[in-house]
């Protein structure tokens, strides 16, 4: 089964934090990633730019409004997530503990996924 | 990361609001930074052990405020307020607060924070102090590092900027829209000395950490203000200069030129989340000084070779910057588009008429050496040189400039 992990955390404190500290945090992080990818259960994972970078369209009026920043204010934002392929909701969480575990805080909540359409595109690469 | 290094930067990304809320709460400076002080004290006890709030802002505000008035109660030998543990739940003690706490609110509190260390008496060094110990939180013995300066000296220079503000009688109402972006625009001014500071003097981490810090200030202000095209530009502007922050200096702390530099060495995810802003920014179709040199910057980031730079492009845009702030620095930079696009005898006759006003300016003799280097006019390039190194303001402006003149007088001498 199919689960986005989507990690939530308040972007003003994680953007606080020092390149040293940053790259601290990534580094651990890295090493998660690698070891569930050997292990088979690691697909795409993102970060996201602070929600300054977003822009929201909201489809409550034709045509849709163009809004600058994040769809809500919220106390935590989403930053990034990961998506894994295992077998249950218990794995997951498996999963969902070792990323929580090298993140200084944070709310990490695992969403199964409904829809998957993997990037088509032939040797896709972000730009 | 360990907990105490989360809860320094939990207590960094709260510490603007925190401070506006208690400012606005004790109308006192002093008061209202020893009463974040001692809720920043207790959070170092109590978080690692109950975990951190779902809200510290709303906690240190909270907290900080019960320890200020803790202390005027003491005074008056009346009973003190209950201990933080039993209020450690954010989530009781925010209605009472949800008044405080309000979008608006909180907006006009870290403004007013900001505005208050713009105080149009107060010198550059001073503003940048001020807003460094006050918003950002940096020790004054950290603030002194960037600046070169005894910690003491710089003790004394916050303390006499404090003193000045405290006069100043900043009003603690909410300020009306014209109000309010007029102390935007004052702050926007003063986060981009920070980062200038930083930037000016680049290499040295205490000066890198300045841009960082004005970055962080121009996130924050592009959060309260989500659809200002001017702080979309102004943190656009920042993060696509500090991207070339490592490729600015040799490994000899020398300045290396922007045409000369490793662009391999560029940040790329700081130049995205610029490129990010100023799309952004240009859907609003309102121009400003900020956005405008953010697109001069992003021109310059999006070339990846120095030979692919669009210079018709980015004179345009001084062009454009010229008129809307006309500045003779501004000229001056433009000339250097000029030269690439019509030659460097253009851009001689459009710098001439600026040396009655940059005549104490390094760089005006150093643009202008160069150009005379270009059409062979070595005599007057090396006069131009060496009176740039006479006014340079630090040693790598210097060392920059007598690396031209070396480099020409060994061609010379190899003719």
């Amino acid at each position: 089964m199919l689960y986005a992990i989507l990690c939530y955390h308040d972007e003003n404190t994680v953007w606080s934090w020092s390149k040293e500290e940053d790259a601290a945090v990534m580094d651990k992080i890295g090493a998660v990633r690698s070891r569930l990818t050997a292990q088979g259960k690691l697909g795409a994972s993102l970060r996201l730019m602070p929600t300054t970078a977003a822009t929201t369209l909201r489809k409550n009026q034709d045509p849709p409004l163009v809004i600058d920043g994040p769809f809500a204010e919220t106390k935590e934002q989403l930053l990034g997530f990961y998506i894994l392929d295992v077998e249950n909701l218990e794995a997951a969480l498996d999963a969902a503990r070792e990323i929580a575990a090298v993140n200084p805080g944070g709310a990490f909540e695992i969403r199964p996924i409904a829809l998957f359409n993997p990037d088509a595109r032939k040797g896709a690469q972000p730009a | 990361m360990t907990d105490l290094a989360w809860i320094g930067a939990a207590l960094a990304a709260a510490r603007p609001q925190a401070v506006g809320a208690l400012l606005r709460y004790f109308r006192d400076l002093d008061r209202a930074e020893e009463a974040f002080q001692e809720a920043a004290l207790r959070a170092m006890k109590n978080w690692p052990q109950n975990g951190p709030p779902r809200d510290p802002a709303a906690w240190l505000i909270l907290v900080g405020r019960n320890a200020g008035l803790d202390g005027v109660r003491k005074q008056a030998r009346t009973v003190a307020l209950p201990e933080e543990d039993s209020i450690s739940d954010v989530e009781d003690v925010e209605a009472p607060l949800a008044e405080r706490l309000d979008g608006s609110h909180y907006r006009d509190d870290v403004l007013r924070l900001l505005f208050i260390c713009c105080h149009p008496d107060l010198p550059a060094t001073q503003q940048i102090a001020l807003a460094l110990r006050i918003v950002s939180g940096l020790t004054v013995k950290q603030i002194a590092r960037a600046f070169l300066v005894s910690e003491a000296a710089m003790e004394q220079r916050i303390t006499r900027a404090k003193q000045r503000v405290a006069r100043a009688d900043v009003p603690f109402e909410a300020p009306g829209p014209v109000e309010r972006s007029q102390r935007l625009a004052a702050v926007m001014a003063m986060v981009y000395l920070v980062f200038n500071e930083g930037y000016s003097a680049g290499d040295g981490e205490a000066r890198a950490a300045l841009c960082d810090e004005a970055i962080r200030l121009g996130r924050l202000l592009l959060r309260l203000f989500q659809t200002e095209p001017e702080v979309m530009g102004l943190t656009a502007l920042m993060l696509l200069q500090h991207a070339r922050a490592h490729a600015r200096f040799d490994a000899g702390g020398e300045i290396v030129l922007l045409e000369d530099q490793d662009r391999a060495q560029w940040d790329g995810e700081l130049i995205g989340e610029g490129l990010a802003l100023m799309d952004k920014a240009m859907r609003h179709n309102r121009p400003g000084p900020y956005q405008i040199q953010a697109a001069i910057a992003a021109t310059h980031a999006r070339a990846a070779r120095a030979a692919d730079t669009d210079w018709a492009g980015i004179d345009a845009l001084y062009a454009a910057l010229e008129r809307m702030q006309p500045s003779p620095v501004i000229t001056l930079n433009r000339a250097v588009a000029t030269a690439k696009l019509h030659g460097p005898e253009a851009a001689l006759a459009m710098i001439a008429p600026l040396e009655k006003v940059l005549g104490g300016y390094f760089n005006f003799y150093g643009v202008r050496g160069a150009f005379q280097l270009q059409l062979g006019r070595s005599a007057e390039a090396r006069a131009d040189f060496n009176r740039a190194i006479a006014l340079a303001n630090t040693p790598a402006e210097a060392a920059h400039i007598r690396r031209h003149l070396d480099r020409h007088l060994l061609e010379a001498q190899t003719r």
